[in-house]
């Protein structure tokens, strides 16, 4: 096939436009803060990893981060076991306002999470959830779940319906069908609603912050203790960027063939 | 070949069997009694013959009536309790499986097996079905056919009391087809269990040459041997049912003991009252144009397509009244569409149908005096 002349130069220069935010906060957590705040360049002169060493020497910031992790991963699970059967029903079967009921469970995602904040602050200080992973966990579900549904139903109905008759006449229960035969056909569609589950819970802020203090704090609203009376730690406040991309980066690699198709709700 | 439970034979009795959906009669009223061995059941595309299987199976709950496998009522047993296995026109596998393990999971199931046991009757199934070779491979990676012997030996593995096949070679190409079907007549032979094979072929039904059940819009139409129904077909929907290419259909009325038809007529083989209406059946292959001797009915035709397949001929022709007609010629005959012939139609092998209710009044050359 033939190139066009520029093809290859307009490629990195679009390239370079998308990662330049990247690049240069990736620049800003390997210098000096002095250096930041000095002179304008785009190669760091003095490159130093003090800001990581920092980040990962104080409990209160990788704490924070492992509390992301843990909440973000303990809300992929959950949502996953809880929308896989649901799924499957609204698949599988009909009964009375199944596809009102399919529907509402979208409509979850259309209310601003702002408008649950008080009722789920509320209902955690009273039950002991607040500050808790689990309590974010499950807050999350709130959004996550319907997505996960939507998502698993679209792959699942792309199943034929004789491969559980097939299953049920060879004398297979219904939970050792799903478990042995089921769930390895869909193992695309998991890793991709694991993926969308883990994205939206990762960069939730609002909700995360209000029903969590100290124990479950995110790594997003540590961040915002860099402002201190000496200014704004802008190296630390970089890494803490840089880092925070990097789950997502490496969850995306493991679903990277999938995910236009999880966009789509498995329905492509 | 295959292996019983116990001694002795099944059958399988559906008792007033009734599906109805959307306010549409699914299955109206069947009653059949199968014996063990090989059942056909035959009828074109709409004519129930899934849902039945599906009922047979337990599948499908009917709306009324029972289903009884040897002399058990299971009509509400569910599918995962009963000994039946099915297989389907499409070529369903456990595509996460391998072929080994497709095949052997009935039998991991089914606490009368033992591992070695498993081993066995996998391999005895996959040489049985030709795909030996293939165990370790998974559905995605086999051709059509092998996916369809895979789904075929997983069915035969487990010795079981209903063994249902609805359609299972309509998806094969034709040499595929021909050599399954010669593999599966031969293993099917002397089944203790119940063996009910489904398809839309007459030609699969006639090669079959097993007791034939003819389904038609939801009803039993006929049972009886194969062969015998096809030469003395008890109505115009079942001669319909089992004739490929189809039959052709002429309007005939009877006229001082013979019949009219187009302006022809020949005598009626039996007597009827002036001015009954009837149907005339003719098989394509009963058509010539060129005079071979006999007493024939002529019809003038204007000749609109022949195709040709190489070892016949099938010449559309236009009729008299804008009917159609269509001749089944030997070997490759070329004609020039638009021009006139004459088709002859020996009345020894018209089926004469009643119009109104569709049962043959007569068939044959025994009953017809060409000369009287």
């Amino acid at each position: 096939m033939r190139r066009l002349p520029w093809a290859r130069t307009v490629f990195w220069l679009y390239v370079a436009t998308l990662m330049l935010p990247i690049l240069w906060m990736f620049g800003m957590s390997i210098r000096p803060n002095e250096d930041i705040l000095g002179s304008f360049s785009l190669i760091p002169g003095r490159v130093t990893f003090d800001n990581y060493a920092t980040f990962f020497g104080e409990t209160s910031w990788y704490s924070s981060y492992l509390n992301s992790i843990v909440y973000t991963s303990l809300n992929a699970v959950m949502s996953l076991i809880v929308a896989l059967p649901a799924a499957y029903a609204f698949s599988r079967f009909r009964f009375a306002g199944d596809k009102h009921l399919f529907f509402w469970l979208l409509t979850n995602r259309m209310a601003p999470p702002a408008v649950f904040l008080l009722p789920f602050f509320q209902i955690y200080q009273s039950v002991g959830l607040f500050d808790t992973h689990l309590g974010v966990a499950i807050a999350h579900m709130l959004f996550n779940v319907p997505l996960a549904v939507w998502i698993l139903e679209g792959f699942m109905s792309g199943i034929p319906r004789e491969i559980d008759e097939t299953a049920a006449i060879d004398g297979y229960s219904l939970p050792r069908f799903f478990i042995r035969i089921f769930l390895p056909m869909i193992r695309s569609a998991i890793g991709v609603t694991a993926f969308f589950c883990f994205m939206f819970s990762w960069v939730e802020l609002l909700i995360a912050r209000t029903i969590t203090s100290v124990n479950a704090k995110p790594i997003a609203a540590s961040m915002t203790r860099t402002v201190s009376a000496a200014g704004v730690d802008w190296g630390l406040l970089a890494t803490a960027g840089v880092l925070t991309i990097v789950p997502g980066a490496i969850v995306i690699w493991f679903v990277r063939n999938y995910i236009a198709k999880g966009f789509a709700m498995g329905r492509v | 070949m295959r292996r019983q439970r116990g001694p002795g034979t099944v059958t399988l009795i559906l008792d007033g069997v009734f599906v109805r959906r959307r306010g549409e009669t699914w299955l109206d009223d069947i009653h059949l009694e199968l014996p063990n061995g090989m059942t056909t059941l035959v009828g074109p595309m709409t004519a129930g013959k899934t849902t039945l299987m599906r009922v047979a199976a337990g599948l499908l709950p009917p709306d009324s009536g029972r289903v009884v496998v040897g002399g058990k009522d299971v009509t509400g047993i569910s599918v995962r309790k009963r000994s039946v296995a099915f297989v389907y026109q499409q070529f369903i596998n456990y595509p996460s499986l391998t072929v080994y393990d497709n095949i052997a999971s009935p039998l991991r199931l089914d606490r009368a097996f033992r591992r070695d046991g498993i081993d066995r009757r996998v391999r005895e199934v996959a040489e049985l079905m030709g795909i030996a070779q293939l165990l370790d491979r998974r559905p995605a990676e086999l051709s059509g056919g092998q996916q369809q012997r895979t789904a075929i030996a997983r069915a035969l593995a487990r010795p079981v009391d209903v063994l249902l096949l609805d359609e299972p070679l309509a998806n094969l190409d034709f040499k595929l087809r021909e050599q399954l079907r010669a593999d599966l007549k031969t293993m099917f032979t002397g089944s203790s269990g119940v063996v009910l094979y489904a398809t839309a072929d007459p030609n699969e039904a006639l090669t079959f040459a097993a007791p034939t059940v003819v389904l038609g819009e939801g009803r039993v139409q006929h049972i009886g041997d194969v062969a015998e129904t096809y030469a003395h077909p008890p109505t115009l929907a079942v001669a319909a049912t089992l004739s490929d290419p189809p039959l052709n259909l002429l309007p005939g009325v009877v006229r001082d003991g013979r019949i009219e038809c187009l302006g022809t007529s020949f005598p009626a083989p039996r007597a009827h009252a002036d001015g009954h209406r009837v149907m005339l059946g003719v098989r394509p292959h009963q058509v010539s144009i060129t005079p071979n001797g006999r007493a024939a009915l002529e019809l003038p035709a204007e000749i609109r397509l022949a195709e040709v397949t190489g070892s016949a001929t099938f010449l559309h022709l236009l009729l008299q009244g804008g009917l159609h007609l269509v001749a089944h010629l030997e070997g490759t005959q070329l004609f020039t569409p638009g021009e006139s012939t004459v088709a002859r139609i020996d009345p020894a092998h018209v089926f004469v149908f009643d119009q109104a209710g569709g049962h043959l009044l007569a068939t044959s050359a025994a009953e017809v005096d060409l000369h009287g």
